[in-house]
């Protein structure tokens, strides 16, 4: 099952200006498996992608906006997306700002889709 | 005596280093055996004197007893341990709402939100303090005047929120049918962009920017107008994310030229 997410993740980290990308537990953020370049801390950005987007879920939720799927947090220097790819887990990347979100995006669906 | 107030009176019996003090002096606190709470949260805090729960316990015991002095400089004590503390930040703000001071009781409840956005009884509180706020001054209309002209000439106004940094709404709204969401969402939004701040800082990504989310129903887009305010706009997933995040970059570009003109508090 791991090998299964490696390849998806793997995918994942092929587009230009993604640093790393994993499966991450949504309950308690940690790494389930990941595939970063060197110097990325993968238990900081699994722990805090997965925090993040559970505050962002309890807001859409409230504002009823319902089940959240995928967010996306835009900063100077970097990007975090994280997809929702099941009830248990999330496939997150950490991209540079200026990378294809687009792509990332179809590549995080697929890699969702193998985690399934 | 309940069967769960006696095995709890004989676990901490039995082991008088155990935290079960706190469930025990609160289950009596609520059955009303108040000396026999006050007795069961001084005994924990001779064991845990630093614990705010513990003592956040025994304030409460203390109001229920009728000692609204003692009661506020026990909370007084905990928020100086641990300035976020909930319990302490709502009897503060129960007990400043019953002397009349709406203003403390505001921002002691705004405080125990922020800090827990889940926390219902806080949000119904703050509810009512503010209903109260409002009652009390007739000028009071001018505050919820003066936000809806934040977003005038826009459409869907009713899925756009603006909010200060203290969770407070400034103008717009969230609605789900005739269901004002609007101070749930924004107390929820003030924890959203915490996280966001502590990710980027930790993660050394600079500062955030915007937060966009994609929901079963509706797609989020939040922004900062200005340094430490917040904007939310929600629109309906028939429309596409980009061209949200353009609705969004207006709404803000407004919200800033409005939060512009209006006098620092």
């Amino acid at each position: 099952m791991t090998s299964a997410f490696q390849g998806a993740l793997d995918a994942v980290t092929r587009v230009r200006g993604v640093r790393g990308a994993m499966v991450v537990s949504r309950d308690d953020g940690l790494v389930v498996a990941d595939t970063l370049m060197e110097g990325v801390r993968g238990n900081a950005v699994a722990a805090l992608t997965a925090s993040l987007f559970q505050r962002v879920a309890a807001t859409g939720a409230t504002a009823g906006a319902g089940e959240a799927r995928f967010v996306q947090m835009q900063a100077d220097d970097g990007i975090l997306l994280a997809l929702a790819a099941s009830d248990e887990v999330l496939v997150v990347a950490i991209t540079d700002a200026n990378v294809n979100v687009g792509l990332v995006r179809l590549e995080l669906l697929r890699a969702g889709e193998a985690v399934r | 005596m309940t069967d769960s107030i006696r095995a709890m009176s004989q676990e901490f019996a039995r082991d008088p280093d155990s935290l079960v003090f706190l469930r025990l002096g609160e289950a009596l606190r609520v059955k009303g055996e108040l000396e026999a709470a006050s007795s069961v949260a001084l005994a924990g805090l001779e064991r845990y004197p630093d614990l705010p729960e513990g003592r956040d316990l025994y304030a409460r015991v203390l109001v229920d007893m009728g000692h609204l002095t003692e009661a506020r400089q026990v909370w007084e004590g905990v928020v100086e341990m641990e300035p976020r503390h909930v319990g302490a930040h709502k009897g503060l703000g129960f007990l400043f709402y019953s002397e009349g001071n709406i203003d403390a009781a505001l921002d002691h409840l705004e405080i125990a939100i922020s800090a827990d956005p889940t926390d219902e009884s806080a949000i119904q509180a703050l509810r009512l303090v503010r209903a109260a706020a409002a009652d009390a001054e007739d000028d009071a209309s001018e505050v919820a005047d003066e936000p809806a002209g934040v977003f005038a000439g826009f459409e869907g106004t009713e899925s756009m929120l603006l909010v200060d940094g203290q969770g407070r709404p400034l103008g717009g709204g969230i609605r789900i049918g005739s269901e004002d969401r609007s101070e749930h969402v924004a107390a929820y939004l003030t924890g959203v962009a915490q996280e966001a701040e502590r990710a980027a800082r930790i993660l050394e990504l600079g500062h955030w920017q915007w937060i966009m989310a994609e929901g079963g129903d509706a797609n989020l887009h939040l922004t900062q107008p200005t340094p430490g305010t917040r904007l939310l706009v929600m629109r309906d997933r028939s429309i596409p994310t980009g061209r949200l995040a353009f609705q969004a970059a207006r709404a803000n570009a407004a919200a800033r030229e409005w939060l512009d003109g209006q006098p620092q508090a």
